[in-house]
Formats: structure tokens, sequence, C-alpha cells
């Protein structure tokens, strides 16, 4: 499809600005940029069009399952974007007067407040714009507490388990902390020994899923948490899959202190394609003080309480989203969040057991809201591969799950129906998945060059990193 | 009340059975007993639709929303052609996921393409990514990226944004490097201090332009001195004055960043906003996040693809420069359909009207006793000394709907005008002021 | 396999030639044919400094990176430009295609040829 500048003809515009109702200032020329940027000349309907049309080449939540594990793509209610474009939201300048944004401090308030009560923290900043955003946060949040105590440099080590997602060693070293990797146990949860083993008077923390990657809820939990506060170190719970257990068990009482959620997964935020999300962090009592100030207090000269690690971001944060997960918060009340992670425990369990008979599961049993699949066996046999049966559902119309991740599990294929699919819509999506694994055995020669309905089939990604084209060039 | 589930009784009897368990709380067995939460959490009743909506209006209607803004300092009010909002409203780009897979993400991933071209073209720069949380974190990202066992001191100017040096200097502390001020003379970054401060340890030097006192500094100044100590040379720029003004390249920059929000993002209370990085070449992959390339499928078609994955975290864990996944990819494309719909002309004339404006504004100031702090040459803010001390001025304003500048001390106020603000209305602020002396 | 004979190899799959009192090193052919298209080899800078064991550099294939890992303690003294522009150099030729010369010692014990074909079939 062509480009916006592939569409561009010369003098082509719209009128959105009226002529200059003031003298026009002239800057000296020196401080002049030589050629214009060059952005496309196009009516409003060229634009229009063109959008409609990458439009069509997207596959969002409201086309149909979207199983991605550990990204919790549930529904995204239209309420919440309605309520995210009030202009009494929209309008409003981050710098202004307190006694003017009364409204906006409410929304933040009451959010937190109930972000606390689901999770077990005393105290929350919505100030991180993303979940990395919040571990970086929250691990900063730990490494201030040693700092303080005088144990900044000794306490160098941060515990992170080989079933982790990527973004919690990478947080550990933006931190400065050496991540040390320790086994997990065929089931993703932690390796109590190899814990034991690997815990010391070095040791920051650790940081956990939990339910882990691998969908299991760690039984152990809270001897786990107990044998890295006896070495001294602090429990950093990743809420990526907190979807699961929200309002029924809260990573305060298993012994975390403190968290980050994902608003864009957990409380139905919309993705947007990659972002904005947001990524609340909540700790305990005795980590209050660290917390980054949701409210820049003064300016110039930034203010904070005397521990406070500093800001994260410029102002408070990704208000919208904020605005939009407490609007869902609303919505559910105390019955509907309970009930919302039941039934997303629920359909993963329903999803698992209708394909159980098909795909090997890289675990038997009752998952919570997500399970892992392996194909290690036919990739082996047949070389029918987990990126196959991926593609292979392209073709029948629905978003694949997540793959080759968990990176113990070889071949992995993680579902995460999420709770807003219906019973049919998760049979159909069995079936689909069904008739893809027979297809893939069948003809695996053929499933390694699905898709073959879609917009475009398997890209070169080997020349795109080889020869990286990042942007368009005018061919003149 | 509202829950967006769909089973009735007999489904969940029906998906139990097929689960092979009894009751819906035997899907939590694998919890420990005395872990569960007891009753239900403390939380208020749930709420119907139009109860919520409600609710939030009310919320909303505590804020107060200013016809005219004079306030800048960060985020700026400017106008936002109709079809950005209806562009990113639409519902497959709000509610898909990263477009990990490409051939049904082609629409995502060219949009970033385009976003990435855009920047480049604002910028001068070589390479775009596909964006960062806000420009505060850009620049934080843009000074790691710059760091490396020799050298790791990085230098900002006292002139830049006080959250960007916030955030700078709270990655800094995170990661064991040393942030240092570059002080501010009259109004813009000290280059003879930046000078003595720079040292064989110094792996970059970011300076704002135009800065937070609205100043526009001599950054091909800056640049040669920094490089002049084998130092990187970052610039934070404003995206819409990048459309007048000399490029982050043609100034000698290494990396360009800056707080994309001026490009069709409403002022929204602080975010949703959008960090853009650029950069030369040669850095391309020390850029953090995600990056979007073209490429081919086995048919030769054009393709778009999520590309340097290795560079990420969800590859080289630990060893990643950086640990961001998610971005602000629909802020990116409001700024597309932005920089799209304007072209080249409309954002020129938002920065020049802007500029005008403010320099009409600061002229009839000027008039009526509200002396220009600095001497040098401004874009669309500056500050004035305000006789009447700036909280009484503010609140003379506010009570005619009009939202003063940033109070920066007891007698001085940052001004901000961009063109969305009338020549009556600026004749109105000024003959407000002046009654208040 | 590909494995010259002229060569010393090492546990982690690189190889090592000496060349006028320099240690040449680079990957071997079981190497780049495990880890698939090369797409990025990430060279230090040149009189980098490094112990034997030590990542002296990187490659990057889509969807994975590994460590080339120095059986030298010692200097960098001249690396492979080359391999900057065209990274397929080392899925072509890995035994041409050297990533690093450095000058110091060798402190590990090295397997010749047969040794190490041997350990990759261990493997």
């Amino acid at each position: 499809m062509e480009l916006l500048f592939e569409k561009s003809r010369p003098g082509r515009s719209h009128g959105y600005l009226p002529a200059c109702d003031t003298p026009v200032y002239s800057f000296d020329s020196s401080l002049l940029r030589e050629t214009d940027a060059a952005f496309p000349a196009l009516s409003e309907n060229d634009i229009s069009r063109h959008y409609s049309a990458l439009e069509e080449r997207t596959y969002g939540v409201n086309d149909g399952i979207y199983p991605l594990g550990s990204c919790t793509m549930k529904y995204n209610p239209k309420i919440n974007e309605q309520c995210a474009a009030l202009p009494g939201f929209t309008d409003i300048h981050p710098l202004q007067n307190r006694d003017t944004v009364q409204g906006c401090m409410e929304v933040m308030d009451l959010l937190k407040r109930d972000l606390c009560e689901i999770t077990g923290m005393d105290a929350m900043t919505l100030q991180p714009a993303a979940g990395a955003h919040g571990e970086f946060t929250g691990m900063m949040l730990i490494k201030r507490y040693h700092e303080l105590r005088g144990e900044g440099e000794i306490r160098n080590k941060v515990i992170v388990p080989d079933s982790s997602h990527g973004t919690n060693p990478a947080t550990g070293a933006m931190n400065g902390l050496t991540v040390v990797s320790i086994p997990s146990a065929e089931d993703g949860s932690v390796d109590l020994e190899a814990l034991k083993a690997a815990v010391g008077e070095d040791t920051a923390g650790l940081m956990l899923t939990n339910p882990n990657t691998l969908g299991i809820f760690d039984k152990n939990i809270t001897e786990i948490t107990r044998i890295i506060h006896e070495a001294g170190g602090l429990c950093y719970y990743d809420g990526a899959n907190l979807n699961a257990v929200m309002g029924v068990v809260r990573p305060g009482d298993m012994g975390f202190d403190c968290i980050h959620l994902n608003l864009h997964k957990t409380f139905s935020t919309p993705h947007g394609g990659g972002g904005p999300g947001a990524g609340a962090v909540g700790c305990k009592e005795f980590l209050k003080d660290y917390l980054p100030e949701d409210i820049s207090a003064a300016y110039p000269g930034v203010c904070f309480g005397e521990n406070s690690i500093g800001k994260v971001r410029s102002f408070q944060g990704n208000f919208l989203v904020a605005v939009r997960a407490l609007a869902y918060v609303l919505s559910l009340g105390r019955e509907g969040v309970r009930k919302s992670a039941q039934t997303a425990v629920l359909n993963a369990n329903y999803l698992k057991a209708l394909l159980a008979d098909t795909y090997e599961m890289a675990n038997p049993g009752l998952c919570m809201h997500e399970f892992v699949m392996t194909m290690q066996k036919e990739h082996k046999e047949t070389g029918a591969s987990a990126l196959d049966i991926a593609k292979g559902l392209l073709d029948e119309g629905i978003h694949p799950p997540t793959i080759y991740f968990p990176l113990i599990v070889h071949e992995a294929l993680m579902a995460e129906p999420t709770e807003t699919e219906s019973r049919e819509s998760l049979e159909k999506t069995a079936d689909i998945f069904r008739r893809v694994y027979e297809k893939a055995l069948a003809d695996p020669e053929a499933a390694h060059h699905w898709p073959v309905s879609a917009v475009i089939g398997r890209p070169d990604e080997v020349t795109a990193a080889r020869k990286p084209v990042l942007r368009w060039h005018s061919d003149n | 009340m509202g829950n967006y589930l769909s089973h009735n009784e007999e489904d969940i009897r029906i998906m139990l059975d097929t689960i092979g368990i009894g009751s819906e709380e035997a899907l939590y067995s694998a919890v420990p007993e005395g872990l569960m939460l007891k009753g239900l959490p403390d939380l208020p009743e749930g709420l119907s639709e139009m109860e919520v909506r409600k609710e939030m209006k009310k919320l909303a209607g505590k804020n107060k929303v200013y016809d005219t803004v004079l306030l800048g300092a960060g985020a700026y009010k400017h106008y936002i052609p109709a079809i950005v909002s209806e562009v990113i409203a639409k519902e497959r780009f709000l509610t898909a996921y990263t477009p990990y897979q490409a051939e049904i993400s082609q629409g995502i991933l060219q949009s970033i393409f385009e976003y990435q071209t855009m920047i480049c073209e604002l910028t001068g720069m070589d390479v775009a990514n596909a964006s960062v949380y806000d420009g505060a974190s850009a620049a934080a990202e843009a000074a790691a990226m710059c760091r490396d066992r020799k050298r790791s001191k990085v230098l900002v100017s006292a002139a830049a944004h006080p959250d960007t040096i916030a955030v700078m200097k709270t990655y800094a502390w995170a990661a064991g490097s040393e942030l240092a001020l570059i002080p501010e003379k009259d109004g813009v970054t000290d280059l003879v201090a930046l000078a003595s401060l720079l040292d064989d340890k110094t792996a970059a030097v970011l300076i704002q332009q135009p800065n937070f006192f609205g100043m526009i500094e001599d950054a091909e100044k800056a640049g040669e001195i920094a490089h002049a100590s084998k130092a990187k040379f970052i610039m934070s720029v404003n995206p819409i004055s990048a459309a007048l003004l000399k490029t982050p390249a043609e100034c000698g920059a290494d990396i360009a960043v800056g707080e994309g929000q001026p490009l069709g993002m409403p002022l929204s209370f602080g975010g949703p906003y959008l960090g853009f990085m650029a950069a030369q070449a040669g850095m391309m992959r020390k850029l953090p996040g995600r990056i979007v390339g073209e490429t081919k499928d086995e048919q030769g078609r054009r393709a778009f693809v999520l590309t340097l994955q290795a560079r990420e975290q969800h590859i080289k864990r630990e060893k990643a420069g950086s640990n961001i996944c998610s971005n602000e990819a629909l802020c990116a494309m409001a700024a597309s359909v932005y920089m799209a719909a304007m072209g080249r002309d409309g954002v020129k004339q938002a920065a020049i009207q802007s500029a005008s404006k403010a320099h009409y504004f600061a002229e009839e100031l000027g008039k009526a006793g509200f002396a220009r702090l600095h001497t040098g040459e401004f874009f669309h803010e500056f500050v004035t000394k305000v006789p009447c001390g700036a909280d009484q001025a503010l609140a003379a304003l506010d009570e005619k709907g009009i939202l003063g500048g940033l109070k920066l001390s007891e007698d001085t106020i940052l001004w901000c005008v961009t063109e969305l603000v009338s020549k009556a209305e600026i004749d109105l602020a000024v003959s407000v002021l002046k009654e208040v002396g | 396999m590909n494995t010259p004979a002229e060569l010393k190899y090492t546990k982690d799959h690189e190889w090592v030639k000496e060349e006028d009192g320099l240690f040449v090193i680079g990957i071997t052919d079981y190497a780049q044919d495990a880890l698939g298209d090369i797409v990025f080899v990430n060279l230090p800078e040149i009189d980098d400094e490094f112990d034997g064991g030590d990542a002296v550099c990187d490659v990057e294939s889509v969807k994975a990176v590994s460590d080339v890992l120095t059986p030298v303690t010692g200097k960098v003294v001249e690396i492979n430009e080359d391999l900057l522009d065209a990274p397929e150099m080392v899925n072509e030729d890995p035994y041409g295609a050297w990533f690093v010369k450095m000058e110091g010692e060798i402190t590990e014990d090295l397997l010749d040829a047969a040794a190490y074909e041997t350990h990759c079939k261990d493997n």
C-alpha cells in the first residue's frame, strides 16, 4: 500500500488556521532551518481514506478473540472512552492551580484508593506511563530503601526466575543491580532450594509474577517472600498477571512490598497499537516516602519529599488512562472485580480443557488465567512449529497466542482468553485451534508459508534487520 | 454492576463440567486457603453505565476549563484538526496490541513507519524510534544511549524543563551515574560554564530548544563545544518550533528528542503525551524501544515489521539498554495525522503565528510596564517582571476566564501564546494586567 | 560441518588462529548454523581490554543475541569493520569472517579440530 508521502500532490492542503491577526514576526534568517520538513501535501479526504485503508490492515479486540498470553487483551469498554473525552479532563493544563483541578485530583485519589484495596498496598503513584516504567519505579523504591539503610552498596543483586518477563532483568540492570537468574521448577514456580542458595547479604530483592508465566499460582508464595525478607531483601510483584486474582488474593497478603499494575491490561484501558498504557505503582507504608510525587509542587525547582526517588515522568503521568481505569472500577464494583477474575480463570480452563486432547500442555491440571501449550514434539517429528500454528490462526481470522514465551518451554504457545469472551467464542476458538493443528501436521511444508490470506505473507525479517530501512525517502 | 461478562448459569455449568470441577471456587484450589481474601474487597458497589457517566461528568465538572490559555511550560494548547481525534478513535487502532504479528498489523506498522519518517523530517535526523513515554523520559533515554564504560557523566542545561532535569536525575541515580547542571545566564545556557564542566568522562550534553524560559539557545555553539570534548550532543526540541527553526541536525546534534504533545494531543492534565527520539545513523542500534522497518514478504510485496528487535528487553534481558516495551503508539499516530493534515505549511504556520502572537503580547506587556526579564530572542514563551506581584496578576486574569502564565517567582511570570489565542484575547489580557498594574 | 584442521577451538564455539603474534578470533561453522541468519555483529573498540572468558563482542540474529567469548586475556588490536555492513559474511564464510585480533595470552585449553568435532557431536 502507498505511503502518505507517495499520495502527496503539490499544493494540496486544507485551511485549518485563519490568517494571523497580529503583526507577523520574522526571525533572523540565521535562526531558521534551511529547508522545510517534507510533510505530505494532502486533502483531508486523502488522509481520511488513507487511515481507513490502514485500519482495514489492522486487527483489533473488536475483530475477535485476542488470546495473547500475559497481555490480557480484554474488551475495552466504550463508556471509558467517552469519559476520557470529557473536556473537563482533556482541556486541563497540568500546571493549573490546584483549586482548579480538584476533579482531576479526585479521579487520581479514588483510583489510588481502589487499587490499594485490590492489591493490599498502602500507597500508590500513577506517574509511571507503562508497566516497564512501573517496574523501574518500583525497583527504585527498593534501591532507595537499601540506600537509606546504608546497604545500597552491598545489596546489589536482584533475583529473577528464568521464566520471568524480559522487562524484569532489564529493569534490574537499569537500577544498577546484578541480575541473578534462578531456575524454575517445571511448572514455572520458584525452586525453593535454588532460591535459598541464591539469597544472601547481597540480595536487594526478588522480582516475581504470581500467577507465573505458565499460568500457575505459586503455592509456596508466602514461603518465598519469607525467604527474601529473612535475607534482608524486599519483594517486588510484577502485576502483569493480576487479572487472574484481583478481588480474590492480594499481592500485599502474599508478602510483596511493592507492585506495579498495568492499567492497560487488568483495568481494561485500550492498548492503542502499543500504547499509551499506565503502570500504577503501589507499596507498603514503609516505602511510601520514596514514591515520586504525583503533583509537581512548585516551579522552578521541583520539590519532592525528602526521600523521594524523584520524578519518573513529566507532570502526573498518563492521566486519561487513569480516568478510563476509574470508570472501569466504578462499573465493576466489589463484586464485579472478583467475578471478572474468576471468569478469566474459568475461561482459560475451559479453553484449555477443549484443547487438551489436541495440544500438549506444558502443565496438566487447572491453570489460572492463562496456559501454555508446546509444539516441541511435533516440531521435532514433523517440522511444524509454534510459529506455523500462529500464522495458521491468522488465516482463520483470529489473533494467535503469545509464542516462544516463556523461554523455559520450547515451542511455546501461551493463551490468555480473558473474561470477556463468551462460551461460543471459546468453543469456536478451540475448533479453529484444532483445525489449524491438524492442517499443520498434515502438510508441515505448506504450514511454513502461512498465512496465505492476509494482506502480506511472512515478511523478510532478516533483510529488515541487516539492511534497515527505517524511513521513507523520495526517489529524487 | 456493569461487568462485561456474558455467561449465564447454564454456560457456567457446562464449562465447569467440561473442566471437571464442581464449582467456580474450585478454580482457585491452588491458592493456599489462608491467602484467600475473606469476603469481597472493600470497594464501592458497581454502577450502571448511566451512573458511571454521571459520576465521571461530575468529577470533570470540578475542574476549571479556560477559554484562553497563556500557560505553556511544557504543555501547549494548539489547534487540533478534527480529523486527528477521529482517526485515533478508530476501534482497531485504539484496541490493537503491539504489532508483533506483522501480517495482520500492517496498518499500525505502516503508520509508525510514516511517523518515523515525519520525525526524521522534522528534526533532520536519520532515524527515529516508534516513541517513548514523554519528552522527559526521552531525554533520560537519550542520556543512557550515550553512556559507556569510559564516559558516564551527563551535563544538562539548567534552562531545560524542570521535569526533564528531574527525570534525567532519577534515571541517572538509578544507573549510578553522574548528572550535572550547566548553569543558566540571562535565560540561556551559560556556554562558558559548559566548556569548563566538560571533561574526558562526559558522555553527553543536553540542551533544550527553545528552553524552559522560551529562549532560543545558541545550539550550534553548544554542540561545537560538546563535540570538542568528544561528548555527544543531545537536543530536546519543541516540535512546533522545529518546523521553523534550525533543525537539531543543522545544529550538529547526535540525538534529537522532545515532547510531542503539541503535535495534536490535548493538554489532558499531563498525559498521555509522546516522547519522540531521533538520531544520527551511527547511533541507530542504541535507540531504545520499538522501531519499524520496511521489507518485503515472500512474494515481494511491500511489508513493514518491528525490526532491530535484538536491542530490546524481550531478547536481550539484562543486557538491554532500556526496559521499555509499551510506548505511546496511539499518540504517535495522532502526531502523524496532525503533521499530515497540517502539512509542511500548516505546521510552520502554527509556529509562525505562535511566535508572532507571543512577540505581540510581549511588546504590549512591555508598554504596560511588564518588562521582559531576559534580553535574547525567544520563540512563543517569555518571562516578564510583574510589578503588582504574580499572584495578583494571575488572579485578575482568572476572573476573566484567562489562564495566565506560570509563576516563576513572586514577581515573575513565564507566558506562552499559541496560534489559538486571538489578538482580541491578548488585548483583553493586557488590559486586565494594566488595571492591576 | 566444516572444521578446518589448522585452527584451534573453544568449547563455546569460537575459533582461534595465531597470526603474526596476534590471536584472530571468529565463530565456527557449527555456531553460525545454530544461530541462523546473523543480522548484526556488535564489535568492541580498539584498545578495549578483556580477560579470558569475557564477552568480546556479540552477534545478533533476528530473535536472539549471543556473546562471543574470548579465550585471550589482553587487548583488542584490530576489528573487522567489514562485518558491520555485511554481517551475512559470518554465515557465508565463518572462517574468513574474523571478528577481532587480540594481543595477549590464551587462558584456556583450546581444542583441536577433531576434539572440537567430538565436542559438538556430544552436545
